[in-house]
């Protein structure tokens, strides 16, 4: 694919849809297909552990944006998994001869590009497969890199069809027909809408800002546990918050890049204006929670247990501000 | 957060790579700023990079006193644990706990040991052996 441009993005699902679509004609931004895909969200599943750790998440499942995005634009996007390695690897050199460029899930612990310090075990990492240098060779586009990268046809495979928890089953994807030119008004609208209600009104205590309180009540409930493993869990909330991909602040940053960009849509639109602003001073306060912990986990350092909770119940506040000036919006 | 409080912290694991975090310009626009690293961000990798050599570490020595099989440590060499390791595998726990023990370990079939090895991305050898002068 000579044609192909590499962008560096903060997220890896909707970094390879944007630079996915633009490569098919239709120019969005990151921030645009993260919003057009209602994927912000808060999650708290104490119940369900990745290495002994608790899901905390600040954006909605995998494949998720991949999925929303097909629906919300009207793409036709092929999803192709594999039930072994050879068809899988097949397939994906097939499509590559045919001159597409693929996206794929693949797990972080295997991709040899990767440095050591960022690998761990997490499947539903995301790239784009766009040319083969040589036999052994793949030509990467990975959102989370500056730059393209090279993966030996080992190392791809390995990732593609790691088993476990988010198997990607060697999960593959193109698109088939993108649209290049789509009314972004009514879908923007339509999204808002329902990322600020999904927020506000869950009805369960693990999702949005009650998922929020509920890590409150977490943090609270380890001053009478073990202190190594209270501050291996708060280590943890900063590193789904900022390591993960999110492009600072749980995705916050992004979101409000997304509500800044849908303002101009709509004519300078205030309301939006301000969400954005508001949306911003949510995700200074997130960084600034990530800040407090890192000092918590200290050696030798007490951990603030009480002021940790209050800050968090205070974002969720913050938080609920914003979905509120969200739903004032009418597309008017 | 704007443009230019993003931080630049050279974060070693960033591993001189750059991560995109979106800011504020003074034209008032959100957009991807390269950043080195945040010391945030870093201590908490650190965090859990040194949990995990911890875990590979304490392994290392179990095994070394002949208490559990080379199983042990190449679980926790490859940043898995139980749960991990059963989910790659599709093993139960408690048969890879039994395979846990240097005696049983010994005897297991060359099919069971091709699973760890394809899950694990060590050769059969390699499992069966402790590497020599680690930690030491």
């Amino acid at each position: 694919m000579s044609n192909f441009k590499h962008s560096h993005s903060a997220h890896c699902e909707s970094g390879v849809m944007s630079t996915m679509l633009r490569h098919h004609g239709l120019n969005l931004s990151e921030p645009m297909i993260f919003g057009l895909s209602s994927a912000m969200t808060f999650a708290y599943l104490p119940f369900l552990k990745l290495g002994g750790m608790p899901l905390i998440a600040y954006r909605s499942m995998p494949k998720s944006i991949i999925k929303n995005i097909r629906k919300n634009l009207k793409i036709k996007m092929k999803l192709e998994t594999f039930r072994n390695v050879a068809k899988g690897e097949e397939r994906l050199d097939e499509l590559l001869n045919e001159g597409k460029i693929v996206g794929a899930q693949t797990s972080v612990y295997w991709l040899e590009y990767f440095p050591d310090e960022m690998r761990f075990h997490f499947n539903a990492h995301n790239l784009i497969i766009y040319s083969k240098k040589d036999e052994n060779t793949y030509l990467i586009s990975d959102p989370v890199f500056e730059n393209p990268q090279e993966c030996s046809t080992k190392s791809l495979n390995k990732s593609r069809f790691v088993k476990g928890v988010m198997a990607p089953k060697g999960l593959l994807y193109y698109p088939e027909y993108v649209p290049t030119e789509v009314d972004l008004k009514p879908i923007i609208i339509k999204n808002i809408k329902k990322t600020a209600k999904k927020m506000l009104n869950t009805p369960v205590p693990i999702e949005g800002l009650r998922g929020i309180k509920s890590l409150a009540k977490s943090i609270r409930k380890l001053a009478k546990g073990d202190k190594r493993y209270a501050k291996l869990f708060l280590g943890h909330i900063v590193r789904m918050q900022e390591e993960i991909g999110t492009g600072g602040a749980g995705f916050r940053y992004i979101y409000a890049s997304f509500l800044k960009e849908a303002s101009e849509i709509f004519d300078d639109n205030e309301t939006l204006k301000e969400a954005s602003t508001l949306m911003l001073e949510v995700g200074d306060e997130w960084r600034n929670f990530a800040l407090n912990i890192a000092k918590a986990i200290k050696p030798k350092k007490e951990i603030p247990y009480d002021e940790l909770a209050e800050q968090l119940l205070a974002i969720a506040e913050l938080e609920a501000n914003v979905y509120r000036k969200m739903l004032e919006f009418n597309g008017k | 957060m704007d443009i230019n409080s993003v931080p630049q912290d050279d974060s070693s694991t960033y591993a001189k790579h750059k991560k995109a975090i979106y800011a504020v310009g003074d034209d008032g626009k959100v957009s991807v700023v390269g950043s080195t690293g945040w010391e945030v961000e870093e201590a908490a990798t650190k965090q859990a990079l040194n949990d995990l050599q911890e875990h590979a570490r304490e392994a290392y020595e179990i095994v070394k006193s002949g208490e559990k099989s080379t199983l042990y440590f190449h679980m926790y060499d490859v940043r898995m644990d139980l749960q991990v390791l059963s989910e790659s595998t599709g093993f139960f726990k408690w048969t890879i706990s039994k395979d846990f023990n240097p005696e049983k370990f010994a005897k297991i079939s060359e099919k069971r040991l091709g699973v760890y090895s394809e899950a694990m991305g060590k050769t059969l050898q390699e499992l069966k052996e402790l590497p020599k002068g680690l930690y030491e």
